[in-house]
């Protein structure tokens, strides 16, 4: 323990130092190269996090991947073409066949109206890339069960074995109770849906897909609906006619848990879409930093530091996916809760 | 603010390709996982079932085999002692019989003997009375003149007698 201390004693004095270097630096750094170009850090983590027609991994002239664009409106009906059609040579959004592409907007050229844009964004990509990995993944996993029926669990098994037993005795079945098997499925999907996009949207380059509010929203709808069509009758006479509460108490309980049904999906969407464009928001940051300073010192330390917080990314990536199923199977929990012994409160 | 607004196309795809994977997944892999979980849970529960009930059955048998074993012990004793008392009553049983033969025996000899002595004693008071008869005749016969003689001669039949 003591060997460990010491060690991190050693590490955040180097960290501390390093720092003071890089911050009393910056005027001679910024001097050196001149203020041609105007870094704005904010205009690129912005884009780094949302959604967009194009995938950019790097400039240059293969650095980006024109994605389809598929649209629809009452006017020109459906239409599929290429994202690259918005650029020129040199990068510069252009006109295309009647189509005006406005800060990740379409709109017609003649009467100015939105389209109904259902193109394969870098976010839809991702969530195709997210359920193709999700697919080869567990269908080998249940590869491996089928052909070691009866035997210890071997490789990719092995690993994702003790997850999915995690979820199923930790998350679900305390939340949910005896009858947690049919909503088992759904979580599971949705546990790894989350782990998954939330480390895959780690990687470098990589869109922020579960960061994406309307990926978070959808996730939070479904387990709304599930809630809400799977509630008993001791769940709807809770929420319109409180048992074992004063008559006027009643009257006013009522706006309050109908308010209390929505603010579930909400903290839901919210909860996840804040954690994970936070995290992606904070390593940026860091990494801008060096750009912003133009410094190597100061890219040096930076670069220490979003180690250390891609780690806690990792820790959240996984917190981030067991808080969103946890609170799922509670809200199905509830609902579904056997109210036969209510009478006592 | 652009990034708090959810696009409409997105939410489209997330909701095919979600619910899409779900079904697959479902079907393709939590089914056949969660099946063969279970399998696996409750063939460990019922090998564990087993282990248990073989050993409660092995500790059972040891102490059957402690009671048969106790059991045979007593029915050994029992036996031994049995067979003891069955010997020392026979041995008893002999003894008196052969002390009643011998007493049998000692009264038979003892009854032959009275007999023989009876018979002994009769003959003798017969011989006695012969010789008493045979005395007298011959005091007769002689014609005793003195007492003397008569004396004399008595003592002498009597000093035969006693020679017989």
């Amino acid at each position: 323990m003591s060997d460990i201390s010491n060690l991190f004693k050693k590490f955040s004095l180097v960290l501390t130092a390093l720092l003071y270097i890089a911050f009393s630096t910056p005027s001679f750094a910024s001097e050196a190269e001149g203020e041609s170009t105007e870094f704005n850090a904010s205009e690129v983590i912005l884009h780094h996090v949302m959604d967009d027609h194009v995938w950019h991994l790097w400039d240059g002239h293969y650095g980006t991947i024109h994605l389809p664009i598929i649209v629809y409106s009452s006017e020109r009906g459906l239409d599929l073409f290429s994202s690259s059609n918005f650029y020129d040579e040199h990068h510069n959004v252009v006109e295309y066949n009647g189509y005006n592409l406005e800060h990740n907007h379409i709109y017609l050229s003649g009467s100015g109206e939105q389209v109904f844009d259902l193109s394969i964004t870098k976010n839809v990509a991702m969530l195709l890339i997210n359920a193709t990995v999700l697919l080869l993944v567990f269908l080998s996993v249940a590869k491996g069960f089928k052909n070691n029926a009866g035997k210890a669990p071997k490789g990719v098994q092995s690993f994702f074995e003790p997850i999915i037993v995690f979820v199923r005795d930790e998350i679900v079945k305390p939340n949910i109770g005896h009858h947690y098997e049919k909503y088992l499925p759904y979580l599971l999907t949705l546990f790894f849906f989350i782990l998954f996009g939330n480390l895959l949207g780690l990687l470098p380059g990589a869109a922020n897909l579960t960061g994406n509010i309307a990926v978070t929203l959808t996730l939070a709808v479904l387990t709304f609906i599930i809630t809400n069509v799977s509630g008993n009758k001791g769940y709807w006479s809770h929420i319109f006619w409180t048992p074992g509460v004063p008559l006027p108490l009643r009257i006013v309980i009522l706006p309050v848990e109908i308010i209390g049904i929505f603010t579930k999906p909400f903290s839901l969407t919210v909860r996840l879409f804040v954690a994970i464009t936070a995290g992606h928001i904070v390593l940026l940051s860091l990494i801008s930093l060096a750009f912003i300073f133009q410094s190597v010192t100061v890219g040096f330390v930076s670069s220490l530091i979003v180690l250390f917080i891609n780690l806690i990314e990792l820790l959240v990536a996984g917190i981030q996916a067991y808080v969103f199923t946890l609170f799922s199977s509670l809200y199905i929990g509830m609902a579904t809760e056997d109210h036969g012994h209510h009478d006592g409160h | 603010m652009e990034l708090l607004t959810p696009g409409t196309g997105l939410i489209i795809w997330q909701l095919i390709v979600f619910i899409a994977l779900f079904f697959l997944l479902s079907k393709l892999a939590w089914k056949p996982i969660i099946n063969s979980l279970k399998e696996r849970e409750t063939s460990i529960q019922e090998a564990l079932d087993t282990a248990e009930k073989a050993r409660a059955e092995m500790a059972k048998l040891t102490s059957d085999n402690e009671r048969l074993l106790k059991e045979a012990r007593v029915e050994r004793d029992k036996i031994l002692k049995e067979a003891r008392e069955a010997s020392n009553r026979m041995k008893d049983e002999a003894q008196s019989d052969a002390k009643k033969t011998a007493d049998k025996i000692v009264e038979d000899a003892r009854a032959a003997i009275n007999i023989e002595k009876q018979a002994a004693l009769r003959e003798v008071k017969e011989q006695v009375a012969l010789f008493s008869i045979e005395i007298a005749e011959r005091l007769m016969k002689k014609n005793l003149a003195a007492d003397k003689a008569q004396k004399d001669l008595v003592e002498g039949y009597i000093k035969d007698l006693k020679l017989n």
